[in-house]
Parts: structure tokens; C-alpha cells; sequence
């Protein structure tokens, strides 16, 4: 079973980007310069050829191999080139150089529901379907039961799919793509649609192909999925490989490296001199002491904000606010809290130090506005939103539960159950 | 197990194989669009023939009774629509392949197999077109009690000759879409000015009577000349001879472009994802 069904060598695929194209991509531009100015014209084609300074590689010498009946998760941050990768082995883009080695048949599922006609009912849209995923009329005959089953939508078969709830959209197209039986299947962040209960059954799907003996190529943001589901994985960035190894490992190493959320402010300009409070520098440590705004949600982290009081203020206060991506304000909290009341910031260098505690914050993204100030009275300095942090779904609670569980916070609270037979 | 290749200018060894292999997506996009085409329309079908008649009755009166053009002892309507069928089956089977990839621009970023499919299928959804429109024509020769001579057996070769000459500019205007979506006008316009620069309303004969021999060889440069000729030799004039070398102009011209088409979309093909 170690045969290596994929073999990947030095593949990189270059974009043109679009400021280039777009002064000289009409038609009329084209007809005109080549008409007008032949020789500008034939100048200009052979500048645009040599020219790479406009170009952009969304992947770098690229090399990797996957064995028969791997798992693997391919793991990076938005265009760090996972899509671009995907698109390449299921020929949907060329590799602008390298070479890419595939043994078996190959199914891609980037999208669910791609060829959808909404005109056309849901047993015409499973035919229509499966014949773009490369499923022949006999094959998808002998599911199409199956297909059904899965997808529960019976009663609406004959309905045109533009009638149908987007749920039962994604249902049946998730249906059609799951009964694919290629020996290796290649699927992008699709089950990041439709309800909590259907993306279980999704994954279920996917494991039950998986434990099949065949090859997964799988991307996904969840860190959670990605540790259950996959054997080994990928990282990403900027193009190129960071990382491959067992999941556990390149999940980690994904988590370390602040490949976007630093974690870290540091004053690059010189400190004011008036009267009052400014930041030297804010850092973020994750729960081993690295400065990093990727944040485990098992784990807490700390807050390091450094200033300089220039005078001794008796009100003053260092204060952090936490918002989630949705802007709602998670917490508030200053440096006088655990006093319980006023505590002055004498003059001088201070290093204020926070922690806050793991399984608290939900996973997703946050920015932190950090100020400097008197309350009511005087702002003295304000961080807003120049950090950002992450908290990387890596088994909270709403990934174990596979719930839908609603709030910004996410506690683990003690229940006690007391039975009475 | 055979082993795929993917590699930058390579997929040309696999590229004919995989046509046959997904030969039956050829089938499902053409189903497809039959079955959206009259959707929500309450004639349904009967459009295929409407189109032509009303067509058909404008190019009868200008041509015939304003225009006064010869006939040639038959029937004005039966000689339109005789041109009439070829030209609208190339017409739509122009905007519609030349249109294809880019209203399947979904299927192209996210799916793979050989994008020669997507032009493909819809000339042959207009070829269902024509033919259901053929039915008309049948319907009207009845009507004038007109029996079509004997070369009609030659008709199945310049069908397929208006097949491959749709076929071979679909590809060019489907791949040129791609990139230049200035062709969303210009197809119009070619549609609409060819109907009166083609010899859809009149003989051809017309204009080497008018304007001398030189006139008419020129004039069947444009290969739906020969096609619309063909036509109406086999189903309407078995006496008189055809006009040479208006076919073997079209019959060139189709090869030509058939061949440069497919050659210019399969050089273009590589980049539709990324230009789409």
C-alpha cells in the first residue's frame, strides 16, 4: 500500500496580474497598437514577454508525493496557493513549469453543485452532475437510489432546483459527488456549507471513503476536521511548501508560525515626550511563550504592553478590548480590575502583563484595541485594531460536539448530574 | 494502470482519449440545453418554427415582391426557406457556441474535461433546431405541391458541410469570447448583417447577372454561399448545374477553418480557466 499514487516534482504556476492585462487586454487595444504603431506593437509583445517583474506565482517549486490510501490535509492561510494547487491536479489550470505524476482516477470536488442547472429538476440535475464529475449514465443509474437516499430529498425529485432551500441544494449536490468512486478524490473547503447535522453526515462520508483505501486530497480550515480526518498534510505559504509531514505535526507548525496574525506591535516612531501614556510595544504569547497572534483555543495566552508614563497618573488605566469578527465586543479589561478600584501608573516604564484563560474565547478572529487613558477624562494612546488574533479551532467544544452552539464565549463549565433512581 | 501526466504544453497526448471518455457529457450538455432552451415558454417548441416563418414571410415580401427578384419558376417562399434553414442554423449555432464558454464559465474553473465539448454541444443543440425547423419545410413543399428533384440524395453532404463551417467558426468565436468578450457584440452583428450579404432571400445566380462572373466568384468567398447553393440545388433546381466554384470555395474555406479552429482553441484552451 506504499505505492506513491501522486508524485508531484517542482511545480509553479504564474499569474499574470491584473493591472498588466487590463491596459492592454481589449480587443480594440490590441487591433489598434497592432494596426497603428506595428512596430511599438511587436516591441511591446516581446517587452511583455521577457517582462516577469509584473508576474505573480501563486506556487514555487512545489514538490510532494502522496502515497496509495493517504489522507492529506493541505493547509495554509488564504492564497498561500492551496486552490491554485487543487486546480492544478485536477487540470483545470496548467503548471507554468514542473511536473506532476498521477496513477488512478482522479475526481475534484471544488465546488459543490458545480453544473447545477437551476431550470432543471433534481433527477435531471443528478445525470447532469454526475456526467461533469465523469460518471457515466450506467454508474449513475446503479446509485441514483443511493444518490436519493442520501441527499433526502425524495418528495422534491421532479421539482426544478431553483425551488429548492439551499440546503437541499447543497444535499443533493454533496450526494452526487460523494457516490464518486475515483481512486483518488480531490475536495476543497466544501463542507464548510449546509447545516451542522448534514456536515456530520458529510464527514462521515468522507472518513467511509477514506477508510476505502483510497487517496484524499482534502483542504480545509478547520483544524479540528483536518486532525480527525486526515493522515498526513501540507503546509502552505506563499507558494510554497512549509511543511509536510504526519497532520499532527503540520498542524502544529501551522499553529506556531504567525503566518498572519503576528501577535506583536512594536512603536517604530520615537515616544512622545508630552504628559501622559504611550505604547513601547504589545505582544501576544501563546501558551508555550511564543509571540504569536495564533492562539490555541484550549489554551490561553498572555498579554505583554509595555509603555512609558511621562507623569504619575492616579486614574490612569491600560485597558484591552476583545472583538470578534461580527464587531460585537467580547471583553473588556483594564489593569485596575483585579484592584477593584483605581490604581495610579506612576511615572516611568512599565511592563503590564495579562493572561487570559483557554476555553474562553470562541475560535475565530478578534482584534484587540488596546488604550492608554484616564477614564472620562484623557486619552492618551489608542491601539485600534492593530492587532489581530486567532483562535485556531483545535477541539473546542463546538467541534466535538459537531453543535452549532451559539455565543462569542465558549467556557468549559462544571455540571454536576445528580441522579435520582 | 496508466499514468497521467501533467505536465506545462502536454495534455495533448491524453486530449483525444479524454474527448472519447466524456463523450457522454457531449450528450448531457446538449440535453441540457434542449430541455432549459423552452423553459417557462408557453409555445415551447413550436419557436423553432415560428422563427422561421416569420423570417421567412419578411424576406418573401422584400426580396420577392418589393424586390421583385427572379425566381426561377419556383415558388418564392420554398426558395427562402431553402436558404433560410442553413443560415439560421449557422447563425444560432455561431452565437450560441460563441457564447457557451462563457455562460459555462462555472464548469470551466471547477471542472475538467475537454473544453472542445462546450462549443460542440451547443451547434448540436441548434442542429436539433434545424432539423425540427426542416419539418416546416416539409409542411410548405406539401402545401405548393412542389417534389423535390432527385439530386436531393446529395443534401445529407452539404449538411455536413454546414455542420463543419459552423462548427469550425464556433470554436474560433468561442475561444476568442474568452478573452475578448468584445465578440458579444460583434456576433450580432455578423448575425444580422449576414442574413442580407448572404444569398438567404435570392439566387445567387443574381449577382453574376447583374454584376458579371468576377463579382459572383468574389461573393462566394463567404463559404455560406456554396452551403445555401448546395441547398437549394438538391432540394429545389436538379437541372441546372451547380455553381463550382462556389463550393469548392466553401468546401476550402470550411476545411480551413475547421481545421485553424480547432488548432486556435486547443492552443487557447490551456489558459480559459485563468482567463475566464
Amino acid at each position: 500500500m506504499s505505492e506513491s499514487v501522486i508524485e508531484v516534482e517542482k511545480i509553479s504556476k504564474r499569474y499574470v496580474l491584473g493591472h498588466q492585462r487590463a491596459k492592454g487586454d481589449g480587443l480594440r487595444h490590441a487591433v489598434e497598437t497592432a494596426v497603428r504603431r506595428p512596430i511599438e506593437w511587436l516591441r511591446q509583445q516581446k517587452r511583455a514577454a521577457l517582462d516577469e517583474v509584473e508576474d505573480f506565482w501563486a506556487l514555487k517549486n512545489v514538490s510532494f508525493e502522496v502515497k496509495q490510501g493517504e489522507v492529506v490535509g493541505i493547509i495554509g492561510r488564504n492564497g498561500a496557493g492551496k486552490s491554485t494547487l487543487l486546480k492544478i491536479l485536477s487540470r483545470i489550470t496548467e503548471p507554468t513549469k514542473g511536473k506532476i505524476q498521477i496513477a488512478g482516477r482522479v475526481a475534484s470536488l471544488l465546488e459543490v453543485g458545480t453544473g447545477f442547472h437551476p431550470e432543471l429538476t433534481g433527477r435531471e440535475n443528478i445525470f447532469l452532475n454526475g456526467a461533469i464529475l465523469g460518471m457515466n449514465r450506467v454508474e449513475i443509474r446503479q446509485k441514483f437510489d443511493e444518490i436519493v437516499a442520501f441527499s433526502e430529498v425524495e418528495k422534491f425529485l421532479d421539482t426544478p432546483v431553483k425551488r429548492y432551500s439551499s440546503g437541499m441544494y447543497v444535499r443533493l449536490a454533496f450526494a452526487v459527488a460523494a457516490h464518486l468512486e475515483p481512486e483518488i478524490l480531490i475536495v476543497d473547503e466544501v463542507l464548510a456549507v449546509g447545516d451542522a447535522q448534514f456536515q456530520k453526515k458529510c464527514l462521515g462520508k468522507i472518513g467511509q471513503v477514506a477508510k476505502g483505501g483510497r487517496t484524499i486530497l482534502f483542504v480545509s480550515h478547520n483544524m479540528a476536521v483536518m486532525r480527525q480526518l486526515c493522515t498526513s498534510g501540507l503546509l502552505l505559504r506563499q507558494g510554497s511548501v512549509l511543511k509536510s509531514g504526519t497532520i499532527n505535526e503540520v498542524v502544529d507548525t501551522y499553529m506556531a508560525v504567525g503566518l498572519h496574525h503576528t501577535g506583536e506591535w512594536i512603536r517604530t516612531a520615537a515616544l512622545p515626550t508630552r504628559s501622559g501614556i504611550f505604547f513601547r510595544s504589545v505582544k501576544i504569547f501563546n501558551h508555550e511563550g511564543i509571540v504569536s497572534g495564533h492562539l490555541d483555543v484550549r489554551h490561553g495566552f498572555t498579554a505583554e504592553i509595555k509603555v512609558k508614563a511621562n507623569g504619575t497618573f492616579s486614574r490612569g488605566q491600560i485597558a484591552i478590548r476583545v472583538t470578534n469578527h461580527d464587531g460585537f465586543v467580547v471583553l473588556t479589561t483594564c489593569n485596575s480590575d483585579s484592584a477593584g478600584d483605581y490604581t495610579p501608573v506612576r511615572e516611568g516604564e512599565h511592563t503590564f502583563r495579562v493572561q487570559l484563560p483557554g476555553h474562553l474565547l470562541a475560535p475565530g478572529n478578534y482584534t484587540l484595541q488596546i488604550a492608554a487613558h484616564v477614564p472620562q477624562m484623557e486619552l492618551f494612546d489608542l491601539l485600534d485594531n492593530t492587532l489581530s488574533i486567532c483562535v485556531e479551532d483545535t477541539g473546542s467544544l463546538r467541534s466535538v460536539f459537531r453543535d452549532e452552539r451559539l455565543g462569542a464565549v465558549e467556557p468549559v463549565l462544571a455540571w454536576e448530574d445528580e441522579v435520582s433512581s | 494502470m496508466d499514468k497521467l501526466i501533467i505536465e506545462s504544453g502536454r495534455t495533448e497526448r491524453q486530449y483525444w482519449r479524454d474527448l472519447w471518455k466524456y463523450r457522454e457529457l457531449f450528450y448531457f450538455l446538449a440535453w441540457r440545453d434542449l430541455l432549459v432552451r423552452y423553459k417557462q415558454t408557453t409555445v415551447g417548441v413550436a419557436w423553432s418554427v415560428i422563427r422561421p416563418f416569420l423570417t421567412l414571410i419578411v424576406l418573401t415580401l422584400v426580396f420577392g415582391k418589393l424586390g421583385k427578384m427572379p425566381s426561377g419558376g419556383i415558388p418564392y417562399p420554398l426558395l427562402v426557406l431553402c436558404g433560410l434553414l442553413p443560415w439560421q442554423f449557422f447563425s444560432t449555432a455561431l452565437s450560441e457556441s460563441g457564447n457557451s464558454l462563457v455562460t459555462n464559465s462555472n464548469l470551466i474553473s471547477k471542472v475538467y474535461f475537454p473544453r472542445l465539448i462546450v462549443p460542440a454541444s451547443s451547434v448540436i443543440t441548434s442542429f436539433v433546431d434545424f432539423l425540427i425547423s426542416a419539418m416546416f419545410l416539409v409542411v410548405l413543399m406539401v402545401w405548393y405541391q412542389f417534389v423535390p428533384p432527385m439530386t436531393i440524395i446529395w443534401l445529407p453532404l452539404f449538411v455536413l458541410l454546414a455542420l463543419g463551417l459552423s462548427v469550425g467558426v464556433g470554436l474560433w468565436i468561442a475561444a476568442l469570447m474568452v478573452q475578448y468578450r468584445d465578440f458579444r457584440f460583434i456576433v450580432p452583428f455578423i448575425v444580422q448583417f449576414g442574413l442580407y450579404i448572404s444569398p438567404v432571400g435570392f439566387w445567387s445566380s443574381v449577382v453574376s447577372e447583374r454584376y458579371g462572373e468576377n463579382a459572383r466568384l468574389l461573393y462566394s468567398c463567404n463559404p455560406i454561399v456554396g452551403v445555401i447553393d448546395g441547398f437549394r440545388w438538391c432540394l429545389l433546381d436538379g437541372e441546372h448545374l451547380l455553381y463550382w466554384p462556389a463550393l469548392l470555395l466553401s468546401v476550402v474555406g470550411t476545411v480551413l477553418l475547421l481545421a485553424t479552429g480547432i488548432w486556435y482553441f486547443r492552443k487557447m484552451e490551456r489558459t480559459f480557466a485563468d482567463l475566464i
